[in-house]
């Protein structure tokens, strides 16, 4: 389970409503993050971000219909086999099967149902399948590390895939990343945007991590960490980690938009 | 009750291996209604290099101004229905193209009209945490436009596409993460 004990008495609510554009000024706006929660742009340490985040203060922007609506995901986009990584092309990846599985919740601990979840990885041995990884670590003929699958009417989502191996990178001498899995999800609005990673319990290499590590407050860091999870393990098959996501929730009362 | 929202992480170098099979070159198939339209730009960094990694999404309402669609499979990265939404990563020169139809105007705070815009969010190796900015369409309108009042006027600019000389229905419009001309980005 998630660090946040309100996650165990989550009822299963209403899914974020659609904005009419017959009611033009009354729309809803998305809470904005507590401080610490989110990372900065600049965060020096890792230091790609140096010659890329805005050095300019960001203009705050009232929420109008372009920011509380977003689009629809066709059922086509996913499948079973989108959902399972780990036999891709027929033939068994190498590597630990795991599962990951989780719920997608906003703010107001709302599932978040029939939301698109995108993930790819690097493979047991910490390479990507991509022409600019030049690891020195082999590729997987049978893993291409990409899967998507869509949340259900409890926003649950599930996949089987191959727990990533961790790899070094250029940031600093002797960085490397901790194993992780990348998440994006679009959620019901263009404003609930997410994109994020998911580590695994007790890896070593999360103090020494810039990237990890850039999100000021420890509690909201931490929940980037999968929980190791009995429950859902697959006995004599595959090993289970729990990862739930936290959309911006709507505020409750519309309220209309002061210029 | 209320929990926290999950916080971001970059998306790293090596999104394409599970996004782009959503990449959108063009979001109107053929017969939706509206003007077309083809923009077309580059992503600069603080020293005025070329941004290779980086991924734009787009969102925006159909000719009559209104917002919602299903995004389905798209098939040589044609869109084969409008849903307003696109995936466009930058090439190996930090550079972008896309086509689509100029949406018409969308109501905003207080029942002023909002000029015609695409809203976007920008994600790319180097951010912690995706920008959003918007591309506004040269427009009469423009100077009304409840959003870009809250702009400082010397930096408007920067969200405004222009015309590309002798391409009748192209626009540029760059984005410059830092310097002189660095893109508005909005708290969104």
């Amino acid at each position: 389970m998630n660090q946040n004990p309100d996650h165990d008495e989550l009822s299963i609510g209403i899914a974020a409503p659609v904005v009419p554009n017959s009611r033009p000024s009354q729309v809803t706006s998305y809470r904005r993050p507590y401080p610490g929660t989110q990372p900065e742009y600049l965060h020096s340490p890792y230091v790609s971000s140096i010659e890329r985040a805005p050095k300019q203060p960001l203009i705050k922007l009232p929420h109008t219909l372009t920011e509380v609506t977003g689009p629809a995901f066709a059922p086509a986009l996913v499948s079973p086999k989108t959902a399972d990584l780990t036999r891709q092309n027929g033939r068994e990846a190498i590597g630990e099967r795991i599962t990951v599985s989780g719920r997608v919740l906003d703010e107001n601990g709302k599932p978040v149902r029939n939301t698109l979840v995108e993930v790819w990885q690097a493979n047991a041995c910490g390479r990507y399948l991509h022409k600019r990884d030049q690891h020195d670590a082999p590729l997987d003929p049978n893993f291409t590390g990409q899967g998507r699958v869509m949340t259900d009417d409890y926003g649950a989502y599930k996949f089987l895939t191959i727990k990533p191996g961790s790899y070094p990178w250029r940031n600093h001498y002797n960085a490397w990343r901790p194993a992780h899995i990348h998440f994006s999800l679009l959620g019901p609005a263009f404003a609930t945007r997410l994109v994020t990673q998911m580590y695994f319990p007790g890896d070593p290499l999360l103090p020494f991590d810039p990237i990890f590590n850039c999100t000021a407050d420890d509690k909201a860091r931490n929940r980037l960490i999968s929980q190791f999870d009995w429950e859902t393990v697959l006995p004599e098959y595959a090993l289970a980690y729990k990862f739930d996501i936290i959309l911006r929730g709507s505020d409750e009362t519309p309220f209309e938009v002061q210029r | 009750m209320s929990l926290q929202a999950t916080t971001w992480q970059t998306v790293g170098p090596y999104f394409r291996i599970g996004l782009e099979y959503l990449n959108t070159t063009d979001l109107a198939p053929a017969g939706t209604p509206g003007e077309p339209v083809t923009v077309e730009g580059q992503i600069l960094d603080g020293n005025g290099k070329p941004i290779s990694d980086a991924l734009i999404e787009i969102w925006q309402a159909n000719a009559s101004g209104e917002y919602g669609g299903t995004v389905d499979n798209p098939v040589d990265g044609a869109a084969t229905v409008f849903s307003g939404f696109g995936r466009v990563p930058t090439d190996d020169e930090g550079r972008f193209s896309f086509s689509t139809i100029q949406p018409g105007p969308v109501a905003g705070p207080s029942g002023a009209m909002q000029s015609p815009h695409l809203a976007i969010r920008l994600t790319m190796r180097g951010l912690l945490r995706g920008l959003s900015t918007r591309m506004y369409f040269p427009a009469e309108t423009l100077n009304s436009d409840p959003i870009l009042q809250l702009v400082p006027e010397q930096r408007r600019a920067t969200l405004i596409a222009t015309q590309k000389p002798g391409t009748p229905a192209t626009l540029q419009w760059n984005i410059e993460m830092q310097g002189e001309r660095e893109t508005v980005f909005f708290d969104c």
